[in-house]
């Protein structure tokens, strides 16, 4: 079974924070890290080919310090990873990047199932997953929890709906998105480490993937960033001071004109 | 590409200072762009000499603009009932249809959907595309998605909405993929630019910590998806007309490659956070499970819900549907009780637009004290109990 696994390295969102003084996020320190839904899609990958034999190649779109996850994805047990780097890809839309991973996945010996993380944390579109398999021409799930069966012909799974859940089951090849439900990441072994460390990484550029410079990067995005600004706090806020007592008080006075 | 003439540069490092990506730093005065760049142009906004210019090579529109037509909405139809977001969209579509003097149309699809067209009228729809059919009686990508992009290919509306849920975030990309069109994830504001009509379309970006207006100036339709409980809905109006029409698609477009083998309803929290007038959210400042319980004492005294930040589900101490924030749910109650909660951005966009926001911190520079309309700088463990007594005391009486 051939595996592809879809990850993005991404600013690990607990230390990005905006800077109170100049408005801007504060940045320094802050480390890059593997998308932490991704993993989860890398962890399901591994373990279908720990079940059923077969290979899991990872695969990123980013600049080229993007290859430290594909090496963290190769020590936690991926075999193959594909750095898709290109400066024609930088600015890419949700559509545009689906383009070019469509391009790239194509591009590979075959595939029986593409795994993606349900969604990115600096982004949090979701909308990368759906819309490379459509791109792709392959049938999908999205937020898909459990795995409980997969043969090389069909995989059976339950899916995430907003007030439970679904059992469904679809041909391969086929599409995943994974929500963290799906099980626990594990940590690379030291095998894997060294591995990763001597591994050879494969570069695709916008001329491998013969991608039409049109649909690339900011050019090829039908959408637009017009504006950024620091989200609007509200100025109508009243400090209840005072004793312990007082304050009670004053609360509790506060909550009977909302509650009345 | 983002040029900066350094010609006309001073080296003032306000674009560095600027730049919520990192992008630019300044080496020996001059600045540099790296790939981070994601060309939003708030360092063009605030280069005091107009140093720094965004090259866009702009596709030509692929087809006339001016064909496409109307806003619709998605009215997603799910356990025999229509999603509250729909309602709420229609709300929206309606305040954005008027400004742009055109027709609001809702899309209902599913299996036994007699009775419910006439109510999205009633919310404000002027058309309703009914597609009642048994093949869509579960939902697939697949059988959806055809059905919403034929009937976008046929009608050209300008502008589609769906609710941001699982079923919205899951078809809709991949009707924008097949449409060519640009999607906007999760949308918090949607404004109509006066120039040109174009879809402002406002959305938190890196867990909210910044907001960010997205445009699609050259493809149609503009395509959003929006929160529940982001936008309100219009009072229902039983006299309102409106015109229903069937649609009925071919039957190789509701096929679906995705087999639904059963679908589950898993028991739903007493109180749903996202309907309850009162909210009752914690934190990290309530240490344990035994401060947790303080929260249930008081939701139960003022017949709230109760709610937590992301730091108290990941210590357990409350499941996670009860979680408000970026990766949570989005409220909107009457009155929302903070409680030992700091305010972390990714928390403040799931509760900012509640009514009256009451909050209790011992740090006095939290930011929940930013969005509080009412803050309490004070000991939680002081003060709780003593309210307690007082709301039990109300009770009785």
């Amino acid at each position: 079974m051939k595996i592809v696994v879809c990850i993005k390295q991404v600013p690990d969102a607990k230390d990005v924070r905006l800077d109170p003084k100049t408005n801007t996020l504060a940045r320094e320190g802050v480390a890059s890290i593997m998308n932490p839904y991704d993993r989860h899609a890398l962890e399901a990958g591994v373990c279908l080919k720990e079940q059923y034999g077969g290979t899991v190649t990872v695969l990123t779109m980013g600049p080229p310090q993007a290859e430290e996850v594909l090496r963290d994805a190769v020590a936690c047990g991926a075999d193959e990873a594909i750095l898709v780097s290109d400066r024609a890809f930088a600015g890419a839309d949700t559509w545009a990047t689906t383009y070019t991973l469509a391009k790239a996945i194509e591009k590979l010996d075959g595939y029986d199932l593409v795994l993606c993380g349900k969604q990115a944390i600096d982004g949090d579109t979701a909308q990368v997953g759906p819309g490379l398999a459509q791109r792709l021409n392959i049938p999908y799930i999205t937020y898909a929890r459990k795995i409980n069966e997969c043969t090389r012909e069909v995989i059976r799974l339950e899916r995430m709906t907003d007030d439970g859940y679904d059992e469904v089951e679809m041909d391969l090849p086929a599409l995943l998105t994974v929500v963290k439900e799906i099980n626990e990441p594990r940590i690379p072994s030291l095998k894997g480490k060294m591995k990763a460390k001597k591994l050879q990484i494969t570069t695709y550029t916008a001329a491998d993937l013969k991608a039409d410079p049109n649909c690339l990067g900011l050019k090829g995005s039908p959408t637009q960033v017009a504006r950024v600004f620091s989200p609007e706090m509200r100025g109508d806020r009243s400090m209840i001071t005072g004793t312990v007592a007082e304050q009670v008080e004053q609360l509790f006075e506060k909550l009977e004109d909302c509650l009345s | 590409m983002l040029r900066i003439d350094l010609d006309i540069c001073i080296g003032c490092g306000v674009c560095e200072e600027t730049c919520s990506f990192g992008a630019i730093t300044l080496e020996d005065g001059e600045p540099r762009v790296d790939d981070s760049c994601n060309f939003c142009g708030a360092c063009v906004d605030v280069c005091e000499v107009e140093a720094i210019t965004i090259e866009r090579e702009e596709k030509a529109a692929r087809a006339d603009l001016s064909e496409w037509s109307g806003v619709w909405v998605f009215a997603e139809f799910r356990n025999k009932r229509i999603a509250p977001v729909a309602f709420e969209l229609l709300g929206a579509g309606r305040r954005l249809a008027d400004q742009l003097g055109v027709s609001l149309s809702a899309v209902l699809m599913g299996s036994g959907l007699d009775g419910h067209a006439e109510s999205l009228i009633g919310y404000g729809a002027d058309t309703v595309y009914r597609v009642d059919h048994p093949a869509l009686a579960h939902f697939t990508d697949d059988a959806y998605g055809n059905v919403l992009e034929d009937l976008v290919r046929e009608h050209k509306p300008e502008i589609v909405l769906a609710g941001a849920t699982a079923i919205g975030r899951s078809f809709i990309p991949r009707v924008a993929t097949t449409v060519d069109a640009g999607l906007t994830a999760d949308c918090t504001g949607l404004e109509i630019r006066e120039e040109d009509g174009a879809l402002l379309q406002t959305r938190p970006a890196f867990g909210g910590n910044i907001m960010a207006t997205i445009i699609c100036p050259h493809t149609r339709p503009q395509m959003a998806t929006v929160r529940p409980m982001v936008m309100r809905p219009n009072e229902f109006d039983s006299d309102r007309q409106g015109e229903i029409i069937d649609v009925i698609p071919d039957a190789n477009r509701l096929e679906s490659r995705v087999r639904v083998l059963r679908s589950v309803m898993e028991e739903q929290d007493k109180v749903n956070i996202t309907e309850a007038d009162i909210v009752v959210a914690g934190g990290r400042g309530l240490e344990n499970e035994k401060g947790f319980a303080l929260l249930h004492e008081l939701a139960d005294l003022v017949g709230g819900a109760v709610a937590a930040s992301r730091a108290a589900v990941d210590s357990g101490w409350v499941s996670y549907p009860h979680q408000v924030g970026q990766t949570g749910k989005t409220v909107c109650p009457k009155v929302y009780i903070a409680c030992g909660i700091s305010g972390a951005i990714q928390h403040v966009v799931g509760m900012q637009s509640s009514d009256t926001i009451i909050a209790i911190n011992k740090d006095p520079d939290a930011p929940i004290f930013d969005v509080a309309t009412c803050g309490v700088v004070g000991d939680i463990f002081e003060i709780l109990p003593q309210l307690l007594e007082k709301l039990k005391a109300r009770k009785g009486k």
